[in-house]
């Protein structure tokens, strides 16, 4: 059944597949991004009650949601190296930490600016922002972690550790406004059925999302591209691609 | 799958379910200072399953609804005062000082105080809390003239 995954296992194969697929990625999430930001920014109606600062949920929740969503990626792929001990599970894991802690960033940055004005305050610690805050020095930690040994497997156990125990903080974070009383809302639009937000806002939104995810997608495939290249630079297909793109 | 294979999945899965249970356990037994806040009823019957009652003097943070034309303000100076309910208890808070942008009668707010006699709390800070709702002006216009209008009607009786 999983015969044909098989091939790539080798380095080389799915740092092929990997740029076979970077530019379709490239290009959905410019295109998808570029739709979405200018609707939701320009076009959108204004909320009734918050006018204008609303839009900034245009960036605020799809970085919030898919840096959980990259947490989760990074996870499956620690396991997927620890029980299968495949090194490219490794590469994929080191690839989506930085990507992961920006966005990470991003949402508390942006959430910061939007409390501002709505709350009457930037920052409250209640356990959704503190959760998420975790997640930050989560994806901070696995980072240092990845970079702290010269030996590459060593990094990777290490960091892989710290990133499935850290797995445990990814349902406080999306529970956390259902557990306990919170200054932050509860989620507005993971009940597809009937979102709490008007159709015209959620279009953009929801577009802005799948552009988000094609972003990561395409800096992903970069940082792979990149780990794998490094964890072989010894192998002869690294030698010899480096050779034809005239690098000595 | 092959036994070694099967042999990490199995450690893998006893230690992160072991270290889930610490956490959830700890958590639960820390909830009620997870908490952000107070609701009214919370105040004046104690928390849910502990029982644990605010007492006078003590700071504390309310959350809940502004009930709507209890907002009273002061022409000389920046008092309000404005009753926080939920759906069974009403909380009095006084405040001097600005409110947030979002406040406003039938919004949720969080407010950080001390709490005194009767119920009624002095706070020292005001935090609107949005909710999930994101409207449209239109829509919320069409929602707020049906309302009118089913109230209305239900005057007429």
């Amino acid at each position: 059944m999983w015969k044909w995954l098989h091939p790539y296992a080798k380095p080389e194969r799915s740092y092929q597949l990997a740029s076979t697929l970077l530019p379709w990625f490239a290009i959905s999430s410019v295109i998808l991004l570029t739709i979405g930001v200018v609707w939701g920014l320009a076009f959108a109606p204004s909320e009734a009650y918050q006018k204008e600062y609303y839009r900034i949920i245009y960036i605020h929740v799809p970085a919030a949601t898919l840096s959980m969503s990259v947490y989760m990626a990074m996870a499956t792929a620690v396991l997927i190296s620890m029980v299968w001990q495949l090194k490219l599970a490794d590469a994929t894991a080191a690839a989506l930490a930085p990507v992961g802690a920006t966005l990470t960033t991003i949402a508390l940055i942006t959430g910061a600016i939007w409390g501002a004005p709505s709350w009457g305050t930037s920052w409250v610690w209640d356990a959704r922002l503190t959760s998420y805050l975790i997640l930050l020095f989560l994806y901070l930690g696995v980072i240092a972690l990845n970079n702290a040994f010269d030996d590459k497997a060593l990094a990777s156990r290490a960091a892989g550790i710290l990133t499935l125990v850290g797995v445990v903080n990814i349902p406080i974070i999306k529970y956390s406004v259902e557990w306990w009383n919170t200054l932050h809302q509860t989620a507005t639009i993971s009940k597809f059925d009937s979102p709490s937000m008007s159709t015209e806002m959620l279009w953009p939104l929801l577009i802005n999302i799948t552009g988000f995810a094609f972003m990561i997608g395409t800096l992903t495939l970069i940082r792979f591209k990149n780990e794998v290249l490094a964890r072989n630079s010894m192998r002869p297909w690294v030698i010899e691609l480096a050779t034809k793109e005239g690098i000595k | 799958m092959n036994p070694r294979r099967k042999k990490r999945l199995t450690i893998i899965s006893i230690i992160f379910s072991g270290f889930a249970a610490v956490v959830a356990l700890v958590l639960f037994a820390l909830s009620n200072g997870v908490d952000l806040f107070y609701t009214p009823s919370e105040i004046i019957n104690g928390k849910k399953n502990s029982g644990l009652k605010p007492v006078i003097g003590q700071r504390l943070r309310i959350g809940g609804m502004v009930k709507e034309g209890s907002l009273v303000k002061n022409n000389e100076n920046l008092e309000v005062s404005f009753v926080v309910l939920d759906n069974t208890h009403n909380v009095t808070v006084t405040y001097t000082g600005l409110l947030p942008d979002l406040f406003r009668e039938g919004q949720g707010i969080v407010a950080n105080g001390v709490l005194g006699e009767n119920n009624v709390i002095t706070a020292t800070e005001v935090l609107a809390k949005h909710d999930e709702n994101y409207i449209a002006p239109e829509i919320a216009e069409a929602m707020k003239q049906q309302h009118d209008a089913a109230k209305a009607k239900k005057d007429a009786y």
